[in-house]
């Protein structure tokens, strides 16, 4: 090729290549403004759940929770355990607390049935390791909240929740949407797609017009149901949860972490027996047992 | 001078032709993977990166490695490896390419690629991966063709590259500290969460890419009548055998924190890999064949007399570099996830669909690093016949 | 020319790839003129008026889009003063019905695939 051309087409290469990476870059003063006002101060508020774990044995209260929570945001039922969806579930004593049990920890104690869901923490890892902001803790009461929109299906938040509240959409999530009789999806709520991570909003939208969660909700309205969640502005001292955080022994997981959670837990003082021994496998939600760390024998 | 791709043997061109199936073959998976979703692969919620990821953590070490050559013809004037930068250079270029691939891959939106650059956010160690990479590749493509063209004008190359070529040395290294960094840093994953991390990350690195090094320039010296010099090979046998035992090393001074210090969640995914984990055992045979590969290429590496001869050099580099891939290809990246965080032994296999996008971008890397050494090949014969 | 016929052969074929767009599209045609759209039940008016939503409709609902998600608001002022609540699906859809007597009709005519479907629902279906 003669040397002009040659030289013709390189430059516009060149060009294309700067244009095309320079651009978008091009706006660092905004960029500059929009990453500093969404590396937010202290929060006005913080949206913060207590669970009463000993209320929540009744698998009548975990299992209004889950499914309402389900139900008002088109999660998807799907069959297998490793494709599945969820966000708010069930797990045994042992898991969701495992530095708080020991060689002689009571069988019922370790196998009680522990509603977990994400934990909003004040330090989220996953807020940190996103790379396009597609997770992110509001400023203004301190949710970490989910842009499906935005993101772009990396999963590095899930490697790096230490509570495994986040679930990948591995297929369309639409045909396993449970629908009514005229076949439309439960709520108005947006399913996702394939391709995004997804989580509990802690029923942002519903905040947004003045309702609590839909598993607070839910789990009010089952008999004996009353106070088994709870939910408040923690930064308040005033408010419910505050009150309650000053006046019983509660926990939280993964302390050790520094990630800050708050999602509470208010243990049963007592060992619990018949009621909370029965295992997880008949939770309606979690559906079968997998094998697991812990359930030894189940395969 | 790239027309040079485009003019070769038959030999040649039925290399070129074995990628072009393979990636077609990958193509079609990922045109399904595209429309059906990443269910396709194995990857599930507990162990949420798989094979791509794995892939593109070894390549980068590969892509690093380059700085094992670079720095001592650069910076310290070691003429033996004078025809070997532009190999390396090449190399990394093609390393670099097929991680960027990997992780493209990997995206369950990847239309949305462009959110990285369009929103970033500093504090992800995956936007600076992706700086990293981006730059990592402009700077080893404009030193390679620069560097090439020289040679083809028997210039010496244009003294602006210069101060390129020294910036790549740091950069090198930075992006496999970086790719470290995406796993070390996660208090979730006990497995990855150790400081030594990025120096084994870095000593496996310097150890499998000039492996791979000597292999290719072996291979070109047969089939390319491009030959490196004996000098140069030595010499990257050398700078094997060391990394190679410093990678050993590290392994030992892991195993003892974890081992001795016995700390259950540290424990647990070492006993995953070696004994397996409630009755799950999956990586075991990989994890005990790789570890004894990785030490009997090492300790037989060291031996002057077994590493100055090439034949034994060939094998025992195919052994290093087989056993790092079983480590950063295979074991690391799944066992972070086992147990999971709420202590799940998930294990995990690579689908078919899954391997054979895997295939298709390492077939992506073989042509352009195919087209690449062509380009040298003929450069370097057009100059030795003038 | 030695290559003359090779020549006018590859041109041949290089016009009809080249042209498929259009005899393609010609005889896919659901014939011509603007798509009939569905009438809105509110005939109040819609958020902005007529000309201005099909020519921007997709800035506004990504704008909306980005204060709803991202800047936690709820409401929209319009040019006119009237406040609308910014969604696709309660707002949108709510007067203009489902969207295939709605958004599909021009969108089919247009050849335009938007992915705000994979997510939000339309009343009907889809």
């Amino acid at each position: 090729m003669a040397e002009d051309r040659r030289r013709f087409l390189k430059e516009m290469g060149a060009i294309a290549l700067g244009a095309g990476v320079g651009l978008p870059l091009l706006d660092p003063a905004r960029w500059i403004e929009r990453t500093s006002a969404e590396r937010s101060t202290v929060p006005v508020r913080q949206w913060a759940m207590v669970i009463d774990v000993e209320k929540c044995l009744n698998p009548e209260v975990r299992a209004a929770c889950t499914e309402a929570c389900h139900r008002e945001h088109n999660v998807p039922h799907i069959p297998d355990p490793e494709e599945e969806v969820k966000w708010i579930w069930t797990e045994e004593y042992e898991h969701v607390f495992p530095d708080q049990v020991h060689a002689h920890t009571a069988e019922g104690t370790r196998k009680a049935p522990v509603l977990v869901l994400c934990n909003h923490c004040t330090n989220p890892p996953c807020v940190k390791v996103c790379p396009t902001g597609a997770t992110w803790k509001r400023e203004e009461d301190g949710i970490v909240m989910m842009d499906m929109h935005r993101c772009i299906g990396c999963r590095y938040c899930m490697a790096a929740c230490p509570f495994g509240a986040r679930s990948f959409n591995w297929r369309d999530p639409r045909p396993y949407v449970e629908r009514d009789e005229r076949g439309q999806p439960l709520s108005d709520f947006p399913t996702r797609t394939k391709g995004v991570v997804e989580k509990c909003e802690f029923c942002a939208e519903r905040i947004r017009v003045g309702k609590v969660p839909a598993c607070v909700e839910a789990a009010a309205r089952v008999p004996g149901g009353e106070g088994a969640l709870t939910f408040g502005d923690v930064a308040d001292p005033d408010s419910e949860v505050s009150r309650i955080l000053r006046e019983k022994n509660t926990v939280c997981r993964r302390v050790a972490l520094g990630t800050g959670p708050n999602v509470y837990y208010i243990v049963p003082a007592g060992v619990p027996t018949s009621l909370g021994a029965t295992a997880p496998a008949n939770d309606p939600v979690t559906g079968p047992a997998t094998g697991r760390v812990g359930t030894a024998g189940e395969a | 001078m790239l027309q040079n791709a485009f003019q070769g043997s038959r030999r040649y061109w039925g290399l070129v032709g074995l990628w072009a199936v393979l990636i077609l073959v990958g193509a079609a998976a990922y045109s399904r993977q595209l429309s059906e979703g990443l269910h396709i692969t194995g990857m599930s919620r507990d162990v949420s990166w798989g094979l791509y990821i794995s892939q593109f953590t070894f390549m980068v070490g590969v892509a690093a490695s380059a700085v094992m050559v670079v720095l001592p013809y650069y910076l310290h004037n070691y003429k033996a490896f004078a025809r070997s930068v532009i190999l390396v250079e090449f190399l990394a270029v093609s390393a670099v390419l097929t991680c960027m691939l990997f992780i493209f891959v990997d995206m369950g939106q990847p239309r949305r690629v462009m959110n990285v650059v369009l929103h970033p956010r500093p504090d992800s160690p995956m936007f600076w991966d992706f700086v990293a990479l981006s730059g990592y590749l402009l700077l080893n493509l404009i030193i390679g063709t620069v560097t090439i063209e020289a040679e083809r004008k028997d210039l010496p190359p244009p003294r602006w590259v210069r101060p390129l070529i020294y910036l790549s040395i740091p950069w090198a290294v930075s992006i496999h500290t970086v790719t470290a960094f995406l796993y070390s840093g996660l208090g979730a994953r006990p497995f990855w969460m150790t400081a030594i991390l990025a120096p084994r990350f870095l000593a496996s690195a310097f150890a499998s890419g000039p492996s791979l090094l000597i292999l290719l320039a072996l291979f070109v010296r047969r089939f390319g009548g491009f030959d490196v010099g004996r000098q140069a090979i030595r010499a990257l046998g050398t700078i094997v055998t060391y990394a190679m035992i410093i990678n050993l090393f590290f392994v030992v001074v892991e195993l003892f924190t974890t081992l001795y210090g016995a700390i259950p969640h540290d424990v647990h995914a070492f006993a995953y890999l070696f004994t397996g984990l409630e009755g799950r055992a999956a990586l075991t045979p990989w994890t005990w064949v790789g570890d004894l590969l990785a030490v009997v290429s090492g300790l037989l590496l060291v031996v002057p007399a077994v590493r100055h001869k090439e034949r034994y050099l060939a094998l025992l580099c195919g052994g290093v570099v087989a056993s790092i891939w079983i480590e950063k290809g295979l074991t690391l990246v799944v066992t972070g996830f086992i147990p999971s965080p709420l202590g799940a032994v998930t294990e995990y296999a690579p689908t078919v669909p899954e391997v054979a996008i895997t295939v298709g971008v390492y077939a992506v890397g073989g042509l352009i690093l195919s087209a690449l050494y062509k380009v040298v090949l003929s450069v370097r014969e057009r100059v030795q016949l003038a | 020319m030695k290559d003359r016929t090779g020549i006018a052969v590859g041109l041949g074929v290089f016009l009809i790839v080249a042209s498929y767009p259009v005899w393609n599209g010609l005889a896919a045609a659901g014939g011509p003129g603007r798509p009939e759209l569905e009438p809105a039940r509110d005939t109040s008016g819609c958020v902005e008026d007529t000309a201005y939503m099909a020519a921007h409709h997709q800035a506004l609902l990504n704008e909306w889009r980005t204060r709803v998600v991202r800047g936690g608001e709820r409401y929209y002022t319009s040019s006119s003063g009237r406040r609308w609540e910014m969604s696709l699906t309660g707002t949108c859809l709510e007067c203009h019905g489902g969207k295939a007597g709605f958004c599909d009709r021009c969108h089919e005519y247009a050849e335009v695939r938007p992915t705000c479907w994979n997510c939000h629902l339309s009343p009907g279906g889809g």
